[in-house]
């Protein structure tokens, strides 16, 4: 197959990028669209030049660095696919295809497509996280839960923190990301103790980090690559208001969404 | 790590703390939105009296100009859920244009609805059409030749005889018939309602306002276009 490829060059968080054409001419249907760009990095290599910068890890679609957006859809046209695990099957003999980094206030670009998304991990910090009891693991048996709420908090917990939520949305806005944990945590047993002082703290946090407020469009949960939905937005919002209601002496949350 | 730390900021009074947050200001539209939506059904309901006459209609108005503690209630409600609802908006929309500075060249919407994509240039094209209908039928400023004082009925047959007033009142129907329709789901999503059982209930009942009222409002100039109502 040959690809012609347009990818966003920037050689620094404070330099202004460009767009550089390249050309992408013994790409196999079976590489992984990773696999393609290595193809072009060591070509440019080979040729003295600076190769494209981007960021992955596991290839295997579950640490969620492999941040780029191909033909306007993060993570590129398939379905609840990481770019890594996107193949270059899906893509037509002598297509042009664009990659761009996510962007977003919130993820400055450091070079090329690779961004810091560490906005997401602060959201985390804020309260994403549970109090348990060192010492040897509990019985795991002992908390009894509903079959529902498992579900739901297994599907929640799918999230491997990419940002393609934020990177789709028209918004910018880390709704999806922050709904999918809390609702994760939210929905078992282990989490409530935390549950309305954790949403609080990570809004707040999502708001100071510069994210946009979430309108419904519903394009975060389309490109998902775990395909996590709108239903934790939901769920998100109305754990907010009741925590807003109810939360005691916790001052932590809100106050710049202007 | 860079940037702010993890803990966010401090804000005394919990009233400030939540208008203070992107969820909080979705939940004050979503609120608003449903009493402005009761007023517009209850607004809709009352203007299908033109199709019964003049007396029916100019009744109806007198009566209404009679009860001042209700209408002032009304007119005051509905003035505060307007101006909570367009600086929420307002505010909202400043932020996420802010949140994206550099801008994709190519991003590919997959599922967002046209009413959900147009819901800030329709709501702008709302607010200038409220000023306008204020202007127009409560006080008379703008066209004060079509406008007797009480002469309700009368009032809205000349006006609507010009095309233009009609045709932009017509218009304003269909950005609130796209306003309603994605507004109505939207608000549930933002005050936590996405129990299964609601799952079609939402978007069924955000189609028959986005339908129903608009068209309430609409068949007033279309009945006068017509000639069947004058
Ligand atoms: S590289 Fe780990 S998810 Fe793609």
């Amino acid at each position: 197959m040959r690809i012609t490829l347009k990818v966003w060059r920037q050689s620094g968080p404070h330099a202004t990028g460009r767009f550089e054409t390249y050309q992408a001419d013994q790409v196999s249907p079976d590489m992984s669209f990773l696999e393609m760009m290595d193809v072009v990095n060591e070509d440019l290599i080979g040729k003295g030049k600076e190769p494209i910068a981007f960021d992955h890890d596991c290839r295997e679609g579950i640490c969620g660095m492999c941040s780029m957006v191909i033909n306007g859809m993060p993570h590129g046209p398939h379905r609840a696919t990481t770019t890594c695990q996107l193949h270059m099957r899906s893509f037509k003999d002598g297509d042009r295809v664009t990659v761009e980094p996510f962007r977003a206030r919130a993820f400055p670009v450091l070079r090329d497509l690779a961004v810091d998304r560490s906005s997401l991990d602060r959201v985390m910090q804020a309260g994403g996280f549970i109090g348990v009891a060192t010492g040897n693991a509990p019985e795991a048996n002992a908390a009894p839960i509903a079959k529902d709420a498992v579900d739901r908090a297994m599907d929640a917990a799918q999230c491997i923190g990419c940002g393609a939520c934020v990177a789709a949305c028209p918004n910018a806005s880390a709704m999806l990301f922050t709904a999918a944990k809390v609702s994760h945590l939210g929905l078992l047993p282990q989490g409530q103790p935390e549950r309305y002082r954790r949403v609080l703290g990570m809004v707040g946090q999502m708001d100071i980090e510069g994210f946009g407020g979430c309108t419904n469009f519903g394009e975060c949960q389309e490109a998902c690559p775990k395909e996590i939905g709108v239903w934790t937005i939901a769920r998100l919002n109305g754990d907010f208001l009741k925590g807003s209601l109810t939360a005691r002496g916790d001052k932590r949350g809100g106050g710049d969404a202007a | 790590m860079t940037g702010a730390a993890p803990v966010a900021v401090v804000a005394e009074n919990w009233v400030a703390r939540f208008y203070g947050s992107t969820i909080g200001r979705k939940i004050v539209m979503a609120v608003t939105g449903i009493v402005l939506v009761g007023f517009i059904t209850i607004h809709m309901t009352g203007n299908l009296l033109v199709h019964r006459g003049a007396e029916a209609m100019n009744h109806y108005a007198a009566f209404l100009k009679g009860n001042a503690p209700l209408l002032w209630g009304t007119r005051i409600v509905v003035l505060l859920a307007t101006i909570l609802h367009i600086h929420s908006a307002l505010t909202l929309t400043r932020r996420a244009a802010t949140a994206r500075p550099d801008r994709y060249v190519r991003l590919a919407p997959q599922v967002a609805t046209w009413s959900s994509r147009l819901m800030r240039a329709g709501g702008v094209l709302l607010a200038v059409f409220l000023v306008f209908h204020i202007l127009h039928f409560t006080t008379g400023t703008v066209l004060p030749s079509q406008f007797v004082e009480g002469e309700v009925y009368q009032n809205v047959v000349r006006s609507f005889s010009i095309t233009w007033v009609a045709a932009f009142y017509l218009i304003s129907m269909l950005a609130l018939s796209m306003h309603l329709h994605h507004g109505v789901w939207s608000l549930f999503q933002t005050l936590g309602a996405n129990h299964p059982h609601l799952e079609g209930g939402r978007k069924r009942l955000a189609w028959l306002l986005s339908i129903a009222i608009p068209i309430g409002f609409a068949s007033v100039p279309l009945a006068i276009i017509a000639g069947m109502v004058r």
